[in-house]
């Protein structure tokens, strides 16, 4: 009983913990941060950015003849850019995610293929454009051109193809396959039918996330696709012709230090079409997550 | 003692704790020698917990003696390890967790607002039924807690953590390589250096969820003799789903089925002759 | 019968194993890209390396490209570039990793999916428009601030980069954080840890690995930055000092390519080259620590 009566109210002896406190106040205060960085970038953009976006802006081709500083031209660069690279490296991505996760035996060459995909995703944009400049543009005598371009980000593009897909793939229960197997279907034809099927939410999604690198991209762009802004004479002529693209003519503007509400105006479409990117993979995600749940 | 419970909260029964009556709350006559003796270390009166709206724990009354062996046993989900929990309180960490009811240590109220929980849980080590050494050296495991309560000094921390260590009877066993990584230790190793680790901030209550159910028989046989050594200084609650361990080890059994307490009564008599038809038959084997 | 079984099994293996090697091919395209991106930064960068001198191209202070004695010394970019990759991680991992810590560990769900997509935002966010939201926020505050004449210069480069690293420090070490099992933490609570110190002395050390490899992906993400510096940073060659205006290996490279001739142009294709060499380091790193995280829990 005494030992009882000696320990009790010791409970409620609470210790002082200074460094505690300390470590939580900075976790709240680097939290709070982040997000204030990231509100005051946004809603500035938007305050400086949203005034100048108008049809005109968005319809029309920087001319000083015409007096007009629109961003179309940018847009359908940009767009030509997209396509032809997602046409390029979607395909091989794809492939190559399949062979990994269905074929390749785990070894030395499924490491280095890992291996060198990590370093594809490593390499700064920069390089990439140094690169797609001598290969592209001057050994295969390209020009800077959007194909140029196109080509150069298809490559900085894979990893996350191949990843993302590879990914997909992988949440798609064993069983699936094993069911098709066994039922004489053979492996190509449980691929088309059933896997690819199953993960093409991952696939798209990956196909999002690199329409968003590329519509961020500038670095790689500018020694490849160059810096072009005249309205594409033919549809595929255009392919062959330098054209910038929206970041490279933001960059360009803000260069010049000149036209800053333009930039802005580039700016915000900038950030919209990154939200826009982020929500739809999101819910593509969200969709994935539903469609292998209470299977495995 | 009754001055002591005189805040309880849900329920009033505070005058059986020292003379016990009901039979289902206490160990019953045949030990009238050892009562005598015998201390309640814990208490837990009208104990309800719900996860959401499930209700785990249905007015749980339950005492368990100082340096004597508990054990609680049960199906799978009958609420023994939460029971367990919420003697020191490890299932606050818990999303949607709600409990009434009183639990005390020593006569205080472990649920009371004011209580330190860690303090709370110094003095109620675990246990758990997956030996979960951190990735770091034998010795830095053990020394873990006291640092965490504050012991600095290199001579304190050495003799504390060897003290420990043999404790757990693992002493021979490590003695030449304190500083390698738990992580290389067999899972039986590495369950006694989780007692050693409890044992290092001096805790008097001891509760052990499972300890042996993920260990082989060896390992196992090994932290049953500790046990007995253990229940020497220490108190010493263990949930077990091996009927036979329970019978070998434990002073008292508590029998839990679907978050009700059935029967709790001295070992022997629960095992030999059971007062609740359901308890005989999960001993004799007929569900669970 | 049994032969046009056989034959027909025939004709499905054949497409079988015309699609393995196409699907072969297809994820040989990385190592092929690897090795093709390498060789081509080695012969357009290379011969000039040797041509300029490897002492006095990685070691000279001086650069000069277009003076009747051209000197083309990169030490003044290089150490610009180190400056500013390490400014950036001082200043940006702690932050990161609290934040990174707030989201695994103590923020409430909601509010976690809220910070999630933040952060996810802040990584979409294209170069440009930091660079653009430095040039017209961070430089004249910077100026203002250290009453300095122009704020382009390498501390608003700093805090741009440092500004985006934090995506890639938050998100792989809230992922190497969450992968900490959770039976770790129950065992620290058990002893009577709060909840501060099982973060601190358990979690993170359990997931140290992983907060390596985000403090090291940011050094590449921060090393390799290009168009957000070149906005801020005064690109001018000098010495790093805090307030001074520096140029960058990368910021090097961009701003004399649409002029340079060609053995400059294949100069600093030679910076990129040592860009490249550096990050080449780094990702090899990342995969080694990798691998020996990956080996821990067995």
């Amino acid at each position: 009983m005494s030992n009882a009566e000696i320990s009790a109210g010791s409970l409620t002896k609470k210790r002082l913990r200074l460094s505690d406190n300390v470590l939580k106040g900075l976790i709240w205060a680097s939290t709070i941060l982040t997000l204030a960085i990231l509100a005051g970038i946004v809603i500035y953009v938007f305050v400086q950015g949203l005034p100048s976006l108008s049809w005109d802006f968005l319809s029309t081709a920087p001319s000083e003849l015409k007096g007009t500083i629109g961003v179309l031209p940018m847009i359908i660069n940009t767009l030509y850019i997209v396509v032809i690279t997602l046409l390029i490296s979607t395909p091989v991505g794809i492939g190559a995610a399949i062979y990994l996760s269905e074929y390749a035996k785990k070894g030395k060459l499924v490491k280095l293929i890992e291996f060198t995909t990590e370093i594809l995703a490593g390499i700064p944009s920069i390089i990439y454009g140094l690169f797609g400049f001598v290969f592209f543009c001057t050994f295969m005598q390209l020009q800077y051109s959007i194909i140029a371009g196109a080509l150069t980000l298809s490559i900085m593009v894979l990893p996350t193809i191949i990843r993302t897909t590879q990914e997909s793939l992988k949440s798609v229960p064993f069983s699936y396959r094993e069911g098709a197997l066994g039922m004489g279907s053979t492996r190509l034809h449980t691929i088309r039918t059933i896997l690819l099927p199953c993960a093409l939410p991952g696939i798209l999604s990956a196909v999002i996330l690199s329409i968003g690198r590329i519509v961020g991209e500038s670095a790689a762009l500018i020694f490849t696709a160059g810096i072009g802004y005249s309205m594409p004479q033919n549809l595929l002529g255009h392919v062959s012709s330098s054209g910038a693209t929206l970041t490279v003519q933001l960059y360009q503007y803000a260069m010049r230090g000149e036209k800053l509400g333009v930039s802005f105006g580039i700016a915000a479409v900038l950030i919209i079409i990154v939200i826009v990117i982020n929500f739809a993979a999101r819910m593509l995600s969200k969709r994935l997550a539903k469609k292998t749940e209470g299977v495995s | 003692m009754v001055r002591l419970f005189s805040q309880t909260r849900t329920i009033s029964r505070t005058a059986e704790i020292e003379v016990p009556t009901s039979r289902q709350t206490e160990p019953s006559r045949q030990d009238d020698e050892l009562s005598a003796k015998k201390k309640i270390k814990i208490s837990a009166r009208g104990l309800n917990l719900y996860y959401g709206d499930n209700h785990a724990l249905k007015g749980i009354d339950l005492d368990i003696f100082e340096n004597r062996v508990t054990a609680l046993i049960g199906p799978s989900g009958c609420g023994k390890s939460t029971f367990l929990k919420t003697l020191n309180r490890m299932n606050d960490i818990i999303e949607g967790v709600r409990i009434e009811g009183d639990v005390r240590l020593d006569g205080e109220d472990i649920y009371a607002p004011k209580v330190d929980v860690t303090l709370l849980r110094k003095r109620v080590g675990m246990v758990f039924q997956k030996p979960n050494p951190f990735p770091m050296s034998i010795y830095d495991n053990v020394a873990f807690g006291p640092r965490i309560h504050g012991v600095k000094s290199k001579s304190k921390l050495d003799e504390l953590v060897e003290r420990s260590i043999r404790g757990a009877a693992l002493w021979d066993e490590v003695k030449d390589r304190l500083k390698s990584s738990a992580m290389g230790l067999s899972g039986g190793q590495q369950q006694r250096l989780c007692i050693a680790r409890a044992l290092a901030v001096d805790p008097q209550v001891i509760l052990m969820d499972e300890p042996t159910s993920a260990l082989d028989p060896i390992s196992t046989m090994k932290i049953e003799e500790l046990m007995s050594e253990l229940k020497k200084k220490y108190t010493v609650a263990i949930v077990t789903h091996n009927m036979q361990q329970a019978a070998r080890i434990s002073d008292y059994t508590a029998f839990f089925l679907v978050g009700e307490m059935v029967e709790y009564t001295n070992t022997e008599k629960l095992f030999s002759m059971p007062d609740d038809k359901r308890t005989e038959d999960y001993i004799t084997g007929r569900f669970g | 019968m049994a032969d046009s079984l056989i034959r027909a099994r025939r004709t499905k293996n054949r497409m079988e194993r015309v699609f393995e090697w196409i699907f072969l091919i297809c994820a040989c395209a990385a190592i092929l890209s690897v090795v093709v991106i390498t060789a081509y930064m080695l012969i357009s960068g290379g011969p000039a390396v040797f041509k300029v001198g490897i002492g006095d191209f990685l070691f000279g202070t001086e650069w000069a490209p277009t003076a009747s004695d051209p000197k083309f010394g990169i030490l003044p970019m290089i150490l610009a570039s180190l400056c500013a990759t390490f400014g950036a991680i001082l200043i940006g991992v702690p932050i990161g990793i609290f934040t990174s810590i707030f989201l695994s560990k103590m923020a409430p769900k909601r509010a976690a999916k809220f910070l999630k997509s933040a952060v996810e935002l802040l990584a979409g966010i294209p170069s440009v428009v930091y660079g653009l939201i430095g040039m017209i926020i961070v430089v004249p505050a910077v100026a203002a601030i250290f009453n300095l004449p122009t704020g382009a210069c390498l501390f608003s480069a700093i805090i741009v980069l440092a500004i985006m690293i934090l995506p890639t420090v938050i998100s792989i070490s809230e992922t190497s954080i969450r992968a900490v099992p959770g039976y770790l933490e129950e065992a620290s609570l058990g002893l009577g840890a709060t909840k501060i110190q099982t973060i601190f002395k358990v979690v993170i050390p359990a997931a140290r690995s992983g907060i390596i490899t985000s403090i090291v992906l940011g050094v590449g993400r921060a090393i390799g930055e290009t168009m957000a510096v070149i906005m801020v940073a005064g690109n001018v060659v000098n010495l790093p000092e805090l307030f001074g205006s520096v140029r960058l290996m990368t910021t090097g490279i961009v701003m004399e390519m649409s002029y340079a001739d060609e053995f400059h142009k294949s100069v600093l294709f030679a910076i990129g080259l040592v860009l490249f060499v550096f990050i080449m380091v780094i990702n090899i790193s990342v995969n080694t620590v990798l691998k020996k995280a990956s080996k821990k829990y067995e």
